[in-house]
């Protein structure tokens, strides 16, 4: 520019960028982050600071509960008690005696499950997390082999595990030939009276039937376990047992509610109108009361029911309400070509739910049911109210021992199970959204 | 199926009336045994049921049906919203007080949920980090504990830290605070107060009319009036002036410390609180998730709509956003809504006198009459359960076809 | 469809398995399937309680294992169910349990209503009052306005009640459902007063945070006869269990001991060699062998010496005889003689 001068001199027309300048500190960076998002504005910085003094009077009291003053090691009471409360530690010391949950996480986890028995608990849950983990990985191999294992093997295989399995089945033999041989008649009559071949269908029903016998069989099988009573079952297998014995058992059943509420037959419509709506308007506890004094009296004389057993009855009748909800929004979000595309091929009720309808229903309701899983997980809790000891149960029963007591002993017990029901619920929940956001794909704006 | 030589069955050969077909192909037909096969499966069933429990009624001795309603109960309760005494009252009586007691912490409770409920959704979607961090957390740690140990932890950790009676916090004419509850003063009405009660109905009356003929003016003229400053004018200073105008007709019974407990005033057992607090806070997170689902479901365009019609953010909030998220909103609030009223059955845990609790416990254990207390229990919430569904469906109705 | 009928049989399965079809004589049933089951409460120190590996002790667990020994010689062959106050009626009646030995009352309304009958007292207990030492009560009188903790669904609950309306007193009445709630809302300071058997008491205070800073009131307001409960309408077995008890007081009358029961048995006391079978054909008469007596004591030994080993002054809950010393030192207990 210098070099060529020339006649219009006053003219200046510039021929190069000028460097680009960096943003003016107060609009990028930490300063501009904290302007922008804490002080934006009056009001917003009064927020601000109010927040910072919540912040500043909850977490250290936590902190110093939970981690600072905490007690990491000990034998009994002593460790955490003050001198006054014949302890030893200073006067107004406040902490969490972790000593104490270490020394009963044994009974957290199995309950008064026999020590000596206790791999077989250790089995069933690495065979459950094991089996279910590539089950939830939507990548994972073998999707079908899984499904198989996950419901016909495992299911099996831990009630023999848990429970010692050599049940007495030995009645059920007579019984169950008579059914067997009343429903391949049955069979044979339909096939015939509906103008179809027979033998398909009755080789079906053998099947279904050949199947039951070895699965009586293997129920009575004497595979040299000890017996371990549900009695003595307790804590974090207790908790699981219920929550995923509810869930799989009112999956089929919550299923087969929505169906039949969307079904177009007026009497099973309203037989499971009456169903949902009854146990969803319930609360469970009166459904565990009922389940715990008033379900042994509609029983014929002499048949009872294991305390655990009728528990589970209670919580899985409740949650195959909520499921049939979760399945009925499911069936409603399929656009109603499908159904009209599967009618269109000439496929009967049965193969249209269960080649169309079903697949696409249940995958777009999973999210739904992991979230029905939380609220049930969370609400095993309750089974304590009736005596039985669940993972709360089991922490609420240790505060009765007195080689623990102390004034910290259940906020510690009760800041374990919080933080340990965190964690499950947390991770589900996670899961659940992100499973939401994999299933929701084109529906975008 | 394989079907071997059959012809395809289908409604046209149904129509013309071809014998072909057999009967059981005939959709219908097969329809209605299916449904005769399970009614006739459930009826059974709970024929079985009730024999079974007759008979096994009728073996144990005990007498069944509902004469017991109407004996002496003979225990004491800690809270009663109406007259009860141990001496004199009957398990009908029982039955009723625990009802009231229910309906008083789910009531409030409800309110106390929608309030800190809409205060952290909003909270959740503010542009200030902090507050919307801190609504995450709040919301996060909440709802995935169980509640049942919430209450307990309220119940069992709070109450360790409140003080005893002797040593309790007074404030002064606010009442009294300690281990036994909070005991508040208790409004005494005097002579003519009851004039300032008909003072307010006529003011709410009276604002509501103003409401009504300035969105009628509004509509018709565009000119807007400050009907809410008015009415809230109206509603406020009217009883106000009536009250003064008597002489002020109010004294307050303030507890005073006693013997073991502070005596007059107005008692709050700690179970209630904890009960309240642990079921708004729990319930508070759910609504809060469902305050901000509704708002972000609202589409942006309406906000810059709003915004491009000159309207500020608080009216734009107020007369364009939350209007149509509450569409979205009132279904999943009344499932909470019954979801904690549901949840107060809890308290059987921690002895706060509800249903459950002096009903569904107590009164069971005295009479052993399982069956009926147990289904008029369950039948209690279900009733409870329908009705508020029947008014949030209608409430959702309105909301919907002010929208359309 | 094929899914949902598996499920189903699988479910009919499931109930054919739990359940076990029994007939009227629980003896034959329990011989069959080898052991008592037999209903205890949720965790009483003394009375019946779990230690950390499962294994039950106490009072009423012994008499457990006593009916257990009569009939199998394994004071073992037992099984327990623990039950809430609530429950345990329920569970009795619909045979889920075949006793019941949970510090239960004996009232004429369960004896009569609840189709259940009373074996025998094999507890002489009576409601109490326990507060704290620093509030320098000393009489039950001195409580009018006090706040109250006690169990839902117990005698427990009507006895206070009758209590304070008979001494013209206020209350406040806290009832919760579970013992251990009671005993942590009492620790947490939400009462004044701890009310229950004065037994359950003794035995509560132990999980107190400073057991030592509550005392229990002396007054004693009401009757709390506690014993074991069988269902009505099958005597063998209401006799089999009412006997057990009575061998055991006998024994300790007679001065046999789990110790000295062999050395007894060659004896030449008529009555002693009667109650253990040397003598006499008394086991066939409620269809067990002639030694049941015997079993029962070599297994837990006489009423003195489950009591002492139980709730007696050498255990933590210290408590002295009283009521419940033999006839013969200014007790109840009486055993009928065996002839």
């Amino acid at each position: 520019m210098v070099t060529t001068p020339s006649t219009n001199d006053i003219a200046f027309v510039r021929r190069d960028m000028l460097p680009q300048q960096s943003a003016p500190a107060s609009s990028k960076g930490i300063v501009a982050w904290l302007r922008e998002s804490l002080f934006s504005s009056i009001p917003y910085t009064i927020l601000t600071l109010f927040c910072i003094y919540v912040l500043y009077v909850i977490i250290p009291p936590i902190v110093s509960f939970l981690i600072t003053n905490a007690v990491w090691s000990g034998t009994d009471r002593a460790v955490c008690a003050t001198q006054v409360q014949g302890g030893t530690q200073p006067d107004g010391w406040f902490g969490a005696c972790w000593a104490y949950v270490g020394d009963y996480a044994n009974q957290f986890i199995y309950g008064r499950y026999p020590d000596e028995e206790q791999w077989r608990v250790n089995i069933v849950g690495l065979m459950f997390f094991g089996g279910l983990a590539p089950l939830l990985i939507p990548s994972a191999p073998f999707k079908r082999e899984n499904i198989l294992f996950m419901t016909i093997v495992f299911p099996i295989a831990t009630l023999i595990l848990l429970t010692g399995g050599h049940f007495s089945v030995g009645g059920l033999y007579v019984p169950l030939a008579i059914i067997t041989v009343l429903g391949l008649v049955l069979a044979f009559m339909f096939a015939k009276l509906s103008d179809s071949d027979p033998i398909p269908r009755v080789r079906a029903v053998a099947i279904f039937f050949a199947a039951l016998f070895v699965l009586l069989f293997i129920l009575g099988f004497d595979f040299g376990l000890e017996e371990v009573e549900t009695e003595v079952w307790g804590g974090l297998l207790v908790t699981l047992v219920i929550a995923v014995t509810g869930i799989a058992a009112s999956l089929p059943l919550g299923i087969a509610l929505a169906l039949g509420r969307r079904s177009a037959l007026p009497i099973v419509r309203f037989f499971s109108i009456v169903f949902i709506e009854f146990w969803r308007g319930v609360p469970l506890i009166t459904v565990l009361f009922m389940s715990s004094v008033m379900l042994p009296l509609f029983l014929p004389e002499g048949v009872t029911f294991d305390k655990l057993l009728r528990a589970l009855i209670g919580v899985a009748l409740f949650s195959s309400a909520y499921m049939a909800e979760v399945v009925r929004g499911g069936l409603q979000a399929l656009p109603k070509g499908q159904y009209e595309g599967a009618m269109a091929l000439g496929l009967n009720w049965g193969q249209m739910m269960r080649m169309i309808i079903l697949p696409q229903a249940l995958k777009l309701v999973i999210p739904g049911i992991v979230n029905t899983f939380i609220g049930l997980f969370k609400d095993t809790t309750l089974v304590l109210i009736i005596g039985l000891f669940d993972f709360l149960g089991q922490i609420q029963s240790s505060f009765s021992d007195p080689t623990w007591s102390s004034p910290v002993q259940a906020m510690s017990g009760y800041a374990f199970a919080a933080l340990t029901y965190w964690v499950f619920c947390f991770a589900m929940s996670r899961y659940s959204m992100f499973m939401e956001r994999k299933l929701d794909t084109g529906h975008k704006r | 199926m394989a079907v071997s030589e059959a012809p395809p069955s289908g409604p046209q050969s149904a129509d013309t009336g071809a014998p072909k077909v057999a009967l059981l192909n005939n959709p219908e037909i097969r329809g209605w045994l299916f449904q005769i096969i399970l009614a006739v499966l459930i009826a059974y069933l709970a024929l079985q049921g009730w024999m079974n429990m007759n008979a096994n009624l009728q073996a144990a001795g005990i007498a069944s049906g509902w004469a017991f309603m109407g004996n002496n109960a003979g225990f004491a309760i800690s809270q009663s919203l109406i007259e009860y005494s141990q001496a004199s009252s009957t398990y009908g009586r029982v039955y009723i007080v625990g009802l009231l007691n229910t309906i008083a912490v789910a009531f409030v409770g409800i309110i106390l949920a929608t309030i800190i409920g809409f205060i952290v959704g909003v909270a959740r979607l503010s542009k200030n980090w902090l507050v919307s961090r801190l609504a995450t957390v709040y919301v996060e740690s909440l709802r995935n504990v169980p509640l049942l140990l919430q209450i307990f932890i309220w119940y069992f950790g709070v109450l360790r830290l409140l003080p005893q009676p002797r040593d309790g916090f007074d404030f002064g004419p606010l009442g009294l605070l300690n281990n036994r509850g909070y005991f508040a003063p208790k409004p005494v009405w005097g002579e003519g107060a009851g004039y300032a009660f008909y003072a307010f109905i006529i003011g709410c009356v009276v604002a509501w009319a103003i409401g009504r003929w300035a969105y009628r003016r509004q509509m018709q003229t565009g000119q807007t009036f400050p009907s809410f400053l008015v009415g809230l004018g109206i509603i406020v200073f009217l009883p106000l002036v009536v009250f003064l105008a008597m002489g002020a007709p109010l004294t307050w019974d303030i507890p005073e410390m006693g013997g073991f407990r502070p005596r007059g005033g107005m008692t709050i057992i700690p179970e209630y609180i904890a009960m309240l607090v642990a079921l708004s806070t729990y319930t508070a997170s759910f609504i809060a998730e469902i305050v901000r689902a509704g708002i972000l479901a609202v589409n942006r365009g309406q906000t810059e709509a709003a915004n491009a019609l000159g309207l500020r953010s608080g009216p734009t909030l107020r007369l364009v956003i939350v209007p149509q998220a509450m569409r979205i909103i009132i279904p999943p609030l009344t499932s909470q809504y019954l979801n904690l009223t549901k949840n107060s059955s809890l308290a059987v845990a921690i002895a706060y006198p509800e249903l459950t609790s002096v009903f569904a416990g107590t009164a069971l254990n005295q009479t052993g009459q399982a069956v009926e207390i147990i289904l008029l229990t369950m039948l209690t919430y279900l009733a409870i359960s329908l009705l508020t569904s029947l008014f949030m469906n209608w409430y959702n109705n309105r909301v919907a076809l002010v929208e359309r | 469809m094929k899914k949902l009928m598996l499920s189903s049989v699988l479910g009919v399965a499931a109930l054919a398995i739990a359940g076990s079809a029994s007939s009227a004589a629980t003896l034959d049933d329990v011989k069959a399937k080898g052991f008592v089951q037999c209903g205890v409460s949720q965790g009483l120190p003394g009375f019946s309680n779990p230690d950390a590996d499962g294994n039950w002790s106490g009072l009423d667990v012994d008499f457990c294992r006593a009916v257990a020994a009569a009939i199998f010689g394994d004071g073992d062959a037992v099984k327990f169910t623990p039950l809430s106050a609530k429950e345990r009626f329920t569970a009795l009646q619909s045979g889920e349990t075949d006793l019941l030995s949970r510090n239960t009352t004996w009232t004429m309304s369960r004896d009569t209503q609840l189709g259940l009958n009373f074996a025998g007292v094999n507890y002489y207990d009576g409601q109490g009052f326990m507060i704290r030492t620093e509030m320098g009560i000393n009489s039950a009188l001195e409580l009018s306005g006090a706040s109250i903790c006690t169990n839902t669904g117990t005698t427990t609950e009507l006895n206070v009640a009758d209590y304070f309306r008979a001494n013209n007193m206020e209350y406040e009445l806290v009832a919760f459902e579970k013992a251990d709630e009671v005993v942590a809302a009492y620790d947490a300071g939400r009462c004044d007063v701890y009310t229950t058997d004065a037994s359950g008491l003794y035995a509560q205070r132990l999980k107190l945070t400073n057991p030592g800073e509550h005392k229990v009131l002396p007054e004693i307001i009401s009757k709390e006869p506690l014993g074991p409960v069988v269902r009505q309408g099958d005597d063998q077995w209401f006799n089999i269990v009412k006997w057990v008890h009575i061998a055991t007081v006998n024994a300790e009358e007679l001065g046999i001991t789990s110790a000295n029961v062999d050395e007894m048995m060659g004896g030449d006391n008529p009555s002693v060699k009667r109650l253990l079978g040397v003598e006499g054909e008394f086991g066939a008469g409620i269809g067990l062998e002639n030694d049941w007596a015997a079993k029962v004591i070599k297994a837990v030994g006489n009423y003195g010496e489950i009591f002492d080993r139980n709730v007696g002054p050498d255990t933590p809950l210290g408590i002295a005889r009283g009521v419940n010393a033999l006839w013969t030192k200014g007790g109840l207990m009486y055993g009928p003689p065996i002839r």
